[in-house]
């Protein structure tokens, strides 16, 4: 009898070894593929639970943070500014994702860069706290102002200094309230991101870096600067004729003015008003190759180096020689030009800064929770299309157009502007339909201007050169008001602020 | 009066016995050192704070546990010491991650616990021999089969999550299925004292060598019967298998011929066969058994997160109160190891492993020391008893076996198993205090006669 108990016991611990084994094979042989499996969400429950730094605006606004909530020890990204910076901060979502800053500096905010990780030797030693909180160089009243003035209207602001390439402002209507899409209820969350899916205007389109327009007559300003930069135009010659239209070679089809105005001279004359047929005769002369060469120099045709994920500007790099005609159209900003509004004020930006365009960006820091700088974005030179003279004399080119020319709605007393308005046609449907355009640099009198502007409104009626400096250019100038005003102090943190396990050391 | 019966009476606890309770003693006090530190780690990994009611937490559990080493003190002194200190691990780090994962139900399993511990003293108290058991033989038999037939009874019987094995009188709901398996074991174990020898002497027909004798077979058949009737009638395939092996560990145990329980396997197989082919929650379960994966988000749910939650745990576990166990469907209480797995890892988990070995050894040992035939079947009819209830549910928890519905022994949530299994301990117990007491009656007059020679 004894013999069958003992045998009983030999079969009871056979069985355990075989659980044994087998928590073996769950535990650690399968555990690494078990984890990855798409329908674990454990996974997903560390990055929506870990702690996760705030976003802040460069005067001290707490435009993200993640706050408890009471299920489950889960936190909650929360945007306390709404719509506002949806389109720089994005949502941060469980099942779908995130966008924006979320999505770009998602390392950093959940303390993953290596420089985080291990900030001395000790930090191998420790658990703590590694989030990073993200400074911006965004500042809350400039991008306000940036709402305000566009109102409920289509279309995009976007402010830089040109002298570090750091974004003032980032706009753009409509936009989305990215609160209920990073709401930890699913189905709520996925509803509304349908819904705005499928609203007309494309809320959740950061039209500021991700939509291209044709620019219309703000690119002159780029042909200007090819054209002064390759030798082909100074402020004295040449004096384009006073016409009406002009006929490129190979096409019968005459290209006009705006209204059919006569319009010629020089080149501070020409880009004062605008003229269609003295900009297409000085892209013929400059060139295709030369054309293509300069946008490039501008930043076409390539993602900027942008620390959000913006698109390419176009311009039709291909043999213009059987072409003239398009490259008559695209030297006047039409045809397949396209480009953000992002990129055109990184035009003007390089103008006003001594024809650098610098890498543009709207995350100044990374900060720890101790407060001390992680990582600090310092300006860089991306591309230098022109040289310092050509620069200066696009300057007081763009000077006349706000002295004398299509945006004098922009003058501002006491400060230093210069700008260049558009109107781009699109589509051929009637009435006629066009984009409002302006970009624009600003400053103190006899100093580096110090905002750089360009301003899109989507689909006004109408088709006339007028348009952009009466629609877009009271835009450009309401930013450019409130970014010459002393930067508002930090907000002093209140006591009714909600409970965040991530202290917003970086303010 | 014999010599015997003045040691029995005047020396009370023999020396055996005294070093017994002190290990006791001293290892309960190590449980609740352990016990202490989970429940302080599991608020710890929930609200980042020491428990308010830690003070009182290991009182009430203090209490108890001594409450119960007192009744092994006063009623069993020489029974084995390393029963309860397991038991009562079991039970704590069950009770602490019950606290953990559904707080609601806390209350009521301390009061369970509290009921089981009652229990086990009154079984102490009225079962002054386990051998005296064996003449209730019919008695235990009727129980059995009335407790198991409970929940059929209209009015009484409850169905719930698709396994009609509860009985609701008034506003208290039990599982009589629990009691009713040591009804079984005591009714085997006293009916296999009798037949062992005409079973382990019968000869088997020549000219049908796979099958022993019809008239011989009846105990399995009637096993098989009542696996059957439960298998069908209250759909639970759990029980069903543990009453089945506990017959067949217990005549493999008496008779020493294994052809028994090869026979029953294959008629359990065949029955298990038609129950698949008969049965659409069989097929369901045997599918997902099988392969989860196409089912991932229906039935197959369960298994999967419970794979998942013991993967996440890793080797050495999340923590207590850092994992996500609630995932896991009725985790607190079939599921309760996937818990376990996910927070302790597969080192927590490998220790209760080890919990369960270690009380399967004590009870074998008690069996194999026993000089009484009932004694040893019924010790060891009972240690196979929870040791392969607890094979069973782990075994489905970890996809070795389709999951069934039964109770992790003292882990999971659940009043009628665990009062069931403190009975069951303290038959243990009893056990061994018989046999440690007769030992010391051996030897005492061993020495007596050697003293004599003198």
């Amino acid at each position: 009898m004894d013999r069958s108990i003992r045998r009983v016991g030999v079969f009871l611990m056979l069985l355990f070894c075989a659980l044994f084994v087998q928590l073996n094979y769950i535990q650690v042989v399968d555990a690494p593929d078990l984890n990855e499996k798409p329908g674990n969400s454990r996974p997903i429950d560390v990055a929506f639970s870990e702690p996760r730094g705030t976003v802040a605006t460069a005067d001290g606004v707490v435009i993200a943070r993640s706050v408890p909530i009471n299920t489950k020890k889960k936190l909650q990204r929360e945007f306390p500014e709404g719509d506002l910076y949806a389109q720089i901060t994005g949502y941060f979502n469980y099942s779908f994702g995130a966008t924006g800053l979320e999505s770009a500096y998602n390392s950093e905010l959940s303390g993953r860069t290596p420089a985080q990780q291990v900030e001395d030797v000790t930090d191998l030693f420790k658990e703590k706290d590694r989030s990073g909180n993200l400074k911006l160089t965004v500042r809350s009243d400039v991008q306000k102002a940036a709402r305000a003035a566009l109102g409920e209207r289509r279309g995009s602001v976007v402010a830089l200094d040109p002298r570090t390439g750091g974004v003032l402002a980032l706009w753009s209507y409509p936009s989305f309230d990215p609160n209920p899409l990073s709401s930890h209820d699913l189905e709520k969350a996925n509803n509304i991101k349908r819904f705005l899916e499928n609203t007309p205007g494309k809320p959740l389109l950061a039209r500021a870096y991700r939509e291209i327009y044709p620019p219309g007559s703000t690119f002159k300003i780029i042909t200007g600067s090819i054209g002064v930069q390759t030798g082909k135009v100074t402020p004295e010659g040449p004096t384009y004729p006073v016409e009406s239209s002009f006929k490129p070679p190979q096409t019968t089809r005459p290209l006009p003015n705006y209204g059919g105005e006569l319009c010629g001279g020089t080149l501070f004359r020409i880009l004062a008003k605008s003229c269609n047929t003295s900009f297409a005769r000085m892209g013929l002369d400059i060139g295709g190759p030369a054309m293509i060469a300069g946008a490039e120099g501008f930043g076409f045709n390539e993602v900027p180096p942008f620390d959000l994920p913006a698109v390419a500007s176009v311009f039709p790099d291909e043999d213009f020689s059987q072409q003239l005609p398009t490259l008559a159209q695209a030297a006047i900003g039409q045809g397949s030009v396209a480009s953000t509004p992002l990129q055109m004020a990184m035009a003007a930006a390089a103008i006003a800064n001594d024809g650098k365009v610098m890498v543009p960006h709207v995350v100044a820091e990374v900060i720890d929770q101790q407060g001390d700088v992680v990582e600090r974005k310092d300006p860089k030179v991306w591309r230098e299309p022109i040289n310092a003279a050509t620069a200066d004399t696009m300057r007081q080119a763009m000077r006349q157009v706000v002295a004398a020319g299509t945006a004098t709605r922009l003058q501002i007393a006491g400060v230093d502007v210069g700008a260049k308005t558009g109107t781009a046609q699109f589509g051929s449907g009637r009435p006629l339909r066009s984009h409002a355009w302006v970009v624009a640099w600003a400053g103190p009198p006899g100093q580096p201007p110090v905002i750089a502007v360009a301003v899109i409104v989507e689909g006004q009626e109408g088709l006339s050169e007028q348009t952009g400096g009466r629609v877009a250019a009271p835009i450009a100038k309401q930013v450019i008001e409130t970014a010459l005003q002393p930067m508002p102090a930090p907000p002093t943190p209140t006591t009714t602020a909600p409970p965040t396990t991530t202290v917003p050391g970086g303010n | 009066m014999t010599a015997v019966g003045r040691i029995n009476r005047a020396v009370g606890p023999t020396l055996m016995g005294r070093v017994r309770r002190r290990a006791e003693f001293g290892l309960i006090l190590l449980v609740l050192v352990i016990i202490g530190g989970a429940y302080t780690l599991a608020s710890l990994g929930q609200t980042s704070s020491v428990p308010a009611n830690i003070g009182p937490f290991l009182a009430v559990i203090g209490g108890l546990l001594l409450f119960a080493h007192l009744a092994v003190r006063r009623l069993a002194p020489d029974a084995d010491g390393l029963l309860l200190p397991l038991v009562a691990l079991l039970n704590g780090i069950g009770y602490v991650f019950i606290v953990r994962l559904k707080p609601d139900l806390a209350a009521l399993q301390a009061t369970w616990t509290a009921v089981g511990i009652v229990g086990f003293t009154l079984t102490l108290l009225v079962v002054r021999r386990a051998r005296d058991l064996e003449r209730y033989r019919y008695t235990f038999l009727l129980i059995g089969l009335a407790l198991l037939l409970l929940p059929l009874v209209p009015g009484i019987g409850v169905s719930i999550r698709g396994a009609r094995i509860w009985a609701a009188v008034g506003p208290i709901s039990f599982q009589p299925g629990e009691f009713a398996k040591i009804a079984f074991a005591l009714f085997f174990a006293s009916y296999l004292v009798e037949k062992r020898e005409l079973l382990s002497m019968a000869t088997w027909p020549k000219f049908r060598p796979l099958l022993p004798d019809l008239k011989h077979l009846g105990p399995v058949l009637l096993a098989w019967g009542v696996a059957i009737l439960v298998m069908t009638m209250q759909k639970d395939l759990g029980s069903s298998l543990l009453l089945f092996v506990l017959f067949m560990s217990m005549l493999y145990v008496a008779t020493g011929r294994p052809a028994y329980p090869a026979v029953g396997a294959v008629l359990f197989g065949g029955a298990a066969y038609g129950a698949w082919t008969q049965f659409a929650h069989v097929q369901t379960r045997v599918r997902v058994w099988l392969n989860p994966w196409p089912e991932a988000l229906g039935r197959g749910g369960q298994t999967i997160q419970a794979w998942y939650a013991m993967a996440w745990g890793g080797i050495t576990g999340t923590g207590i109160g850092l994992g996500r166990p609630d995932k896991v469907y009725v985790v607190e209480s079939d599921m309760i190891f996937a818990a376990i797995g996910e927070e302790l890892g597969m080192l927590g988990a490998t220790a209760i492993l080890i919990t369960y070995l270690l009380i399967v050894g004590c009870g074998l040992r008690i069996a194999t020391r026993a000089d009484h035939a009932f004694d040893k079947l019924l010790a060891a009819g009972l240690t196979t008893l929870l040791g392969f209830q607890a094979f069973v549910i782990i075994a489905g928890v970890t996809r070795l076996l389709p999951l069934t519905g039964v109770v992790l022994p003292f882990v999971s949530y659940g009043g009628s198993a665990l009062v069931a299994n403190y009975v069951l301990i303290a038959l243990l117990l009893r056990t061994s205090d018989d046999v440690t007491k007769r030992e010391a009656r051996q030897q005492g007059t061993g020495r007596a006669k050697a003293g004599a020679v003198h």
